[in-house]
């Protein structure tokens, strides 16, 4: 344990993250290129995304060497975004159903673009 | 805490301005941590809010469109003389940028063995692999907006939208690594030059490699959310 900030670690540690990290990012790229579709592909990118994620923040920001005071001050605030998140969901959800009730299905670039030669 | 408080303490308390200032200097300490590295994060901090406010809003536009999203596979394709492969340029750019955390690892911690060559080298060529992601996005956005016509108002493959979101986020996250560049070179001179000999202290390094870390961070979640969702 690192005392009063000074975080100096082995350099293996950093490079096994590394390592971790290309290969997660390959897995991420692969989701894409292989073209894996719905639930499965949403899960994936999630998983991948807050491993690279938690790896960045716990050992090459040394966060999991910190103390507890500062771990709390810097990743509680965060998830009140979540709440946000949630909220512009809803939000976005009822706007798209109140486009369709006023405009319909139509294209609306189309509408857009006819609109325009008028 | 009132009652915590000796009768001492409770008559040295003062009033106005100079309350203020003794408040706010008291012999208390939160974080155990360098003065610049606690204030980094706080700064991280309020970075987080603005990108998960501009990553918020994408969700928003791109869930109440009516027009069909375009497909992001197929507009960051790019074609090496055969087929075209999906979203390689931004492939690779995120193998470059965490390459560059790497190396920005490395350099945190020959900073504490203050191996000051060594340091200053690894910091030049994080900053180098993140000149390199700039450059490529450059590349990315003239494609965009001279070759396919998208704009922050409308685009030929689908929703409006699309352009607005994209230029918005990418562009603040170039911007952040543009700076991240300019900060690496200037500590890293720094670091060559032995202004950080006398005190012996290389925290520095660790608060701009927070920096760099966060820039990397961030690209984690653009990847995952506009490129691949």
């Amino acid at each position: 344990m690192a005392t009063d900030g000074h975080q100096e670690h082995p350099l293996s540690v950093y490079l096994w993250i590394w390592v971790l990290l290309f290969v997660l990012s390959a897995f991420s790229y692969a989701v894409d290129y292989i073209g894996l579709e719905g639930y499965l592909r949403w899960s994936l990118i999630l998983i991948f995304m807050v491993a690279k994620a938690g790896l960045i923040i716990a050992i090459f920001m040394h966060m999991v060497w910190e103390r507890l005071a500062l771990i709390y001050a810097i990743l509680g605030p965060p998830l009140l975004l979540s709440f946000f998140i949630g909220f512009m969901a809803i939000e976005g959800d009822y706007t798209f159903l109140t486009r369709l009730n006023f405009f319909g299905e139509t294209d609306f670039v189309a509408q857009h673009h006819t609109d325009e030669s008028h | 805490m009132a009652s915590n408080m000796t009768e001492s303490q409770a008559t040295t308390v003062q009033e106005g301005l100079q309350g203020f200032a003794q408040d706010w200097s008291s012999d208390k300490q939160t974080f155990h941590v360098p003065w610049g590295k606690a204030m980094m994060w706080i700064f991280l901090l309020s970075d987080t809010f603005i990108f998960g406010c501009f990553l918020t809003s994408y969700m928003n536009v791109r869930m109440s469109t009516r027009v069909p999203w375009p497909n992001p596979s197929e507009v960051f394709a790019l074609s090496f003389g055969g087929e075209p492969i999906p979203l390689i340029l931004i492939a690779i750019m995120t193998f470059v940028l965490i390459t560059s955390s790497g190396t920005m690892a490395l350099a945190v911690n020959y900073g504490y063995r203050r191996d000051r060559a060594k340091t200053a080298a690894l910091m030049f060529i994080t900053a180098a692999f993140g000149a390199t992601f700039v450059g490529m996005q450059a590349f990315e956005w003239t494609k965009l907006i001279v070759d396919e016509g998208v704009r922050p108002w409308e685009n030929p493959m689908g929703a409006p939208q699309f352009g607005a979101t994209f230029f918005m986020i990418t562009g603040f996250h170039g911007a952040h690594v543009s700076i991240g560049v300019i900060y690496l070179a200037v500590v890293a001179m720094k670091v060559l030059k032995g202004d950080y000999e006398a005190s012996g202290n290389y925290e520095i390094v660790e608060i701009t490699g927070l920096y760099w870390h966060f820039v990397d961070l961030v690209w984690v979640f653009i990847f995952a959310f506009f490129y691949l969702w």
